[in-house]
């Protein structure tokens, strides 16, 4: 599947609480209200700036933190479609492929600049960046992964499978 | 080939000898949601079509992230899990009880070789007593209520080794600060940190729980202890199942190891807005605070309490600044004020809020204003985490906590305690 949208950048070490920020983590389980918050410490009004489809675009350890799946849940109901970063924290990475939320390693990503056109390929881990027209790689994800995230997550897989699929 | 605690721990539970870098499907012998995060494993778990628990004891549920609750919504959750546990028929520690990094061990549901996951990122705590434990997510802790078990990449393992005697006024929280500085916020990232040497050996229980506590904000999976005497009677008074310890074989394969002389520690601080921007404690003594809080998963155990209590014992904290105090526990609080613990920290002027996470969090129970400075006992900094983006959080020791909650400013405790 290519995934088509715009670049949100962002910096180094981007935590789950600048995903989405302590006020309102845990008071609701309406990720729809959460996802209006995504990124708000950072940036007051990204949730207003996204299309549909974009990327977020980040640096290195992305996702520190917190086990807390309303990070991954608020950036995917803000209809973020993948987050690209050069790397990412271990509990939100594994959070991400649960929730269904397409996450991609790029150690090149910082050549990505703000706003460039993406096309993303999941399946190769080819990333296009239209703008600057190069091509970058994402690293593999272990098998295991990608038999969740190609369920829809992980309860999804458990349904599929009455148990883990390996 | 020789392994390490980490590879014959999950081994062990998934039933077959198992390097790191290997996926296994592993047994679990605990497994922990706080409120925070069990609201959406509920939701998971319905999902999956479950019904009932696959091991009803071994599902522990706690209330303590918004406890008591201070809004409608959190009403609405806390509701959700009370009914949730009353209808699978799982332990559940309801507001007031605890935290529940403090909850898992002290009430008996951690031993020695035990592989442990909680929907919550410190569950690495338990790596004290020996155990493997890991955070995980909600839809991982609902798949194990389900399924009785979880799947895992073995880490790789890291150790690090501290040798010599810890200076006076300088403690185990000093020891993990400067670590986390050395190694950054990635240098452990799906890797288990192993921490043992002469330094540790000699440590308490509790004094080991805040180093295994802080090991995730280096990006690792789990930090584990050797077994001694100390954790099997922390274990002995708790519990009736057996210790089943795992010390790393001589021909283990380590990533790296650390050596790391603690003979010359000074109290340190990690600095807004990361816990890896630490320094030591000098470099900061004009940064004036508002609000001092002793507590959390970290470093509310009773013997941070007496720590700071010896402190402010008789003195009276600075004007304008607001000591906020968390037992991590009930039996933690009870112990407290039967040995005056509580007594002196409340005439010295500081505020006992429920034991819980609120204030570490920013839920409730002290979020700071606008451009205040916050130093704390907590494990993390980042921007917004207390509440307010616009605040500054310094990260320490509960003595320098203690020390700098009299003098109105980061203050080196060598000094008070001297």
């Amino acid at each position: 599947m290519i995934l088509r949208g715009k670049a949100h950048k962002f910096g180094d070490s981007i935590n789950t609480d600048y995903i989405i920020s302590g006020k309102y983590k845990f008071k609701t389980l309406d990720m729809d209200e959460l996802a209006k918050h995504v990124m708000e410490d950072l940036d007051s009004n990204f949730y207003s700036k996204i299309t549909p489809g974009d990327f977020i675009v980040a640096g290195r350890n992305f996702g520190l933190g917190s086990s807390r799946e309303q990070a991954p849940l608020a950036i995917k109901h803000a209809k973020i479609s993948a987050v690209i970063a050069k790397s990412f924290a271990r509990i939100f990475f594994r959070n991400s492929i649960n929730t269904g939320l397409p996450i991609l390693i790029c150690p090149e990503a910082d050549r990505i600049g703000q706003g460039d056109d993406l096309a993303v390929d999941l399946s190769t881990g080819v990333i296009r960046d239209i703008t600057k027209n190069i091509e970058l790689k994402a690293e593999l994800l272990p098998p295991i992964m990608i038999n969740i995230l190609e369920d829809g997550g992980l309860a999804e897989h458990i349904i599929n499978h009455g148990g883990f699929a390996l | 080939m020789g392994m390490t605690i980490s590879e014959k721990i999950l081994s062990a539970h998934a039933g077959a000898e198992a390097y790191a870098g290997d996926i296994v499907v592993a047994e679990i012998d605990h497994a922990m949601g706080q409120d925070g995060t069990t609201p959406l494993s509920i939701r998971a778990f319905q999902r999956m079509n479950g019904k009932r628990l696959k091991h009803t004891d071994r599902v522990s549920l706690v209330i303590d992230h918004s406890a008591p609750s201070p809004n409608e919504g959190v009403s609405a959750l806390h509701k959700m899990m009370r009914e949730f546990a009353d209808e699978m028929g799982c332990n559940l520690y309801d507001i007031g009880e605890g935290i529940c990094h403090q909850l898992m061990p002290e009430r008996g549901h951690v031993v020695p070789g035990d592989l442990i996951v909680g929907a919550d990122s410190h569950t690495c705590t338990y790596g004290a007593l020996n155990a493997f434990s890991t955070g995980v997510g909600s839809t991982d802790l609902a798949a194990v209520w389900l399924t009785g078990k979880l799947w895992f990449r073995i880490p790789p393992t890291k150790r690090i080794v501290f040798r010599g005697r810890l200076p006076r006024g300088v403690y185990s929280k000093d020891m993990m600060l400067s670590a986390i500085g050395k190694l950054t916020a990635d240098g452990c990232t799906y890797e288990t940190v192993e921490i043992i040497g002469s330094t540790v050996t000699q440590m308490s229980v509790d004094a080991r729980m805040t180093m295994s506590n802080m090991v995730v904000e280096m990006g690792a999976k789990a930090g584990i202890f050797e077994c001694d005497k100390k954790v099997l009677d922390y274990v002995s008074s708790r519990t009736n199942r057996r210790p089943r310890p795992e010390s790393s074989d001589p021909d283990a394969i380590f990533s790296r190891t650390i050596n790391m002389s603690v003979s010359n520690l000074t109290p340190m601080v990690a600095k807004p807005h990361a816990v890896d921007n630490v320094a030591p404690v000098d470099s900061v003594l004009d940064v004036p605070i508002q609000q001092a809080f002793l507590g959390t998963c970290t470093n509310g155990r009773l013997e941070d309490l007496r720590i700071a209590a010896k402190i402010l014992k008789e003195k009276r904290v600075k004007e304008g600044v607001r000591l906020i105090v968390a037992p991590a526990s009930r039996d933690i609080y009870l112990d407290a004020m039967r040995l005056g613990i509580v007594q002196a920290l409340v005439k010295a002027g500081a505020v006992i809020v429920t034991p819980g996470c609120g204030c570490c969090v920013g839920t409730h129970n002290g979020i700071p204003s606008d451009g205040e400075n916050v130093i704390s006992t907590a494990n993390r900094n980042f921007r917004g985490r207390m509440g307010n983006s616009r605040s500054f959080i310094y990260l320490a020791s509960p003595a320098t906590v203690a020390a700098s909650a009299l003098q109105g400013r980061i203050a080196d405790p060598r000094e008070a305690i001297a």
